[in-house]
């Protein structure tokens, strides 16, 4: 992959489910190795974005580029290109009836076709990347939440991603247990794994994001390093959502 | 005027009142001698054994395990018709089930038993084919709605973690969703294999042999040779012996299931 090129790169995306158009025409590259965090009040479309990126949700309009290649069309092996893209989910959705050995190598065996031994030694070295080597045999109704998502998290690593794509990861924890995990999501930043969060962790974006995206309405509204975005936004709707978030 | 619980207390007693005279009157009109002699004759009733275990019981059971094995296999089949996003599959499986499961069993055993062969001049095969194939017919029916639903009552973001790993729609289904929504529906299945159990009942139109004879034929046969009603009493027995547990192991299932999602 050529240093110029972007690791993702939306052009002119749109989305309508129904009558109701959710992205008006998205822009956005993210280039390799960059931590990008999507923020906005809810209905701004930042997770259907997300979604689109791995086409969870087909785009109405646009193109979707993962390192120059257009991932949109019929003809693309869209199952290999999604292990190339690990997500995360709000609701972790771990498979309830596996072991968390079995959660994090199910896909390793069938989809990339690695040995099992081959699979559980990477289950592990991931496991033990987030912090939870002791649970690998555990069932996932076992663990707190904080833990599943770690082992989310884990499940997703364990495919050697490129890129990694966070919706809401910690909206769903209880606040104590959010720490947990974004420090394992700053862990991986710092890695340097190519990134895009939708987060409404406003001091995670901040600490951690190369960019901060903030949408709203369906449409990128501003765009920028962190400090510039969350510090002195340019746009009228960007302060009044700020506004509206810190005051608590 | 007494009050709403006292109220309540002498309604209660009359009702205890008026079931302990009802229990009473029973006992002393009934004709317990007669009862005896022609429900609950020992000799006949230990006459029945072992057959009525080794033979009876044990092809009522035979065929309750193909039906239902068979059952399963076109239910499942049926509920992915049901779900395919291909029109004609969803229509073909949705007539199969609205025509099966608005028929009588005995129609459907019938049909397969001597229409079939006729129509198409040929023979389902084996001992236990006929009988097995038509009740499979029937139970896939039935099954297939409560697979279908056990299958959507799979949370969608199953389906979404499994294809975001890179894993085809199939194998997300096999691997993921399909065994969760088996053990969603546990408690139906089995009740849904009790209703078949019951249904070998019907077998009898398709002529039974000393081979196939199920429970149910070999206690009415038993009662014309007998002229006693005892062999129906026994059969009702045995019946009872395999059912109870299987509802008891139900009510166990559904419990284990509330405390599984509840500590979820």
């Amino acid at each position: 992959m050529g240093p110029d090129r972007a690791a993702i790169e939306l052009i002119a995306l749109e989305k309508r489910f129904g009558h109701i158009q959710v992205l008006r025409g998205i822009d956005l590259a993210v280039t390799a190795g960059e931590v990008v965090c999507l923020i906005g009040p809810s209905g701004s479309g930042k997770s259907t974005l997300l979604r689109c990126v791995n086409r969870l949700e087909e785009p109405t309009a646009g193109r979707i580029l993962i390192d120059g290649e257009d991932i949109g069309g019929s003809e693309c092996d869209l199952d290999r290109v999604r292990t190339r893209i690990g997500m995360v989910f709000q609701h972790f959705n771990l498979f309830p009836h596996l072991t968390v050995l079995e959660n994090l190598t199910i896909a390793q065996c069938k989809v990339l076709k690695r040995s099992r031994v081959t699979a559980e030694e990477k289950a592990r070295t991931v496991l033990t990347r987030v912090g939870l080597l002791e649970k690998i045999h555990d069932y996932p109704s076992r663990l707190s939440g904080g833990q599943q998502q770690r082992v989310a998290i884990a499940r997703a690593l364990a495919m050697d991603p490129e890129m990694m794509l966070f919706d809401e990861a910690t909206s769903a924890l209880d606040p104590e247990l959010v720490g947990e995990v974004l420090g394992v999501m700053r862990a991986l930043a710092e890695d340097g794994m190519t990134m895009m969060v939708v987060t409404h962790e406003m001091g995670f974006a901040r600490r951690v994001a190369d960019r901060v995206v903030f949408m709203d309405a369906g449409v990128i509204v501003e765009k920028g390093p962190p400090d510039q975005i969350l510090g002195s936004p340019q746009q009228e709707r960007t302060r009044r959502f700020l506004q509206r978030v810190t005051d608590r | 005027m007494p009050s709403s619980r006292q109220r309540a207390r002498l309604v209660r007693f009359g009702v205890y009142a008026a079931t302990l005279l009802g229990l009473g009157w029973l006992a002393i009109a009934t004709d317990w001698a007669r009862l005896q002699a022609n429900f609950f004759d020992p000799g006949i009733f230990w006459d029945l054994f072992p057959e009525i275990l080794t033979r009876a019981a044990r092809n009522t059971l035979i065929f309750t395990a193909f039906g239902f094995t068979g059952g399963l296999a076109i239910g499942l089949a049926l509920a992915l018709m049901r779900l395919s996003p291909v029109a004609p599959y969803r229509w073909a499986a949705a007539a199969y089930i609205e025509v099966f499961r608005g028929l009588p069993a005995l129609i459907t055993i019938v049909l397969i038993g001597f229409v079939l062969p006729i129509a198409l001049q040929v023979r389902v095969p084996g001992t236990y084919g006929p009988g097995s194939l038509a009740l499979a017919i029937v139970t896939g029916a039935y099954l297939a709605e409560t697979i279908r639903a056990g299958i959507e009552a799979v949370p969608k973001g199953q389906m979404e973690a499994a294809r975001s790993l890179g894993m085809t729609h199939s194998q997300a289904m096999t691997s993921i969703i399909i065994p969760q929504a088996f053990r969603i529906i546990l408690p139906p299945l089995t009740n849904e294999l009790v209703l078949l159990l019951k249904d070998t009942s019907l077998l009898f139109v398709l002529g039974t042999t000393d081979q196939t004879i199920e429970l149910a034929k070999f206690g009415r046969d038993a009662v014309a040779e007998t002229f006693n009603g005892t062999p129906l009493v026994a059969v009702a027995l045995v019946y009872l012996a395999i059912t109870l547990p299987l509802t008891r192991a139900v009510a166990w299932l559904e419990r284990r299931q509330k405390r599984a999602t509840r500590d979820a």
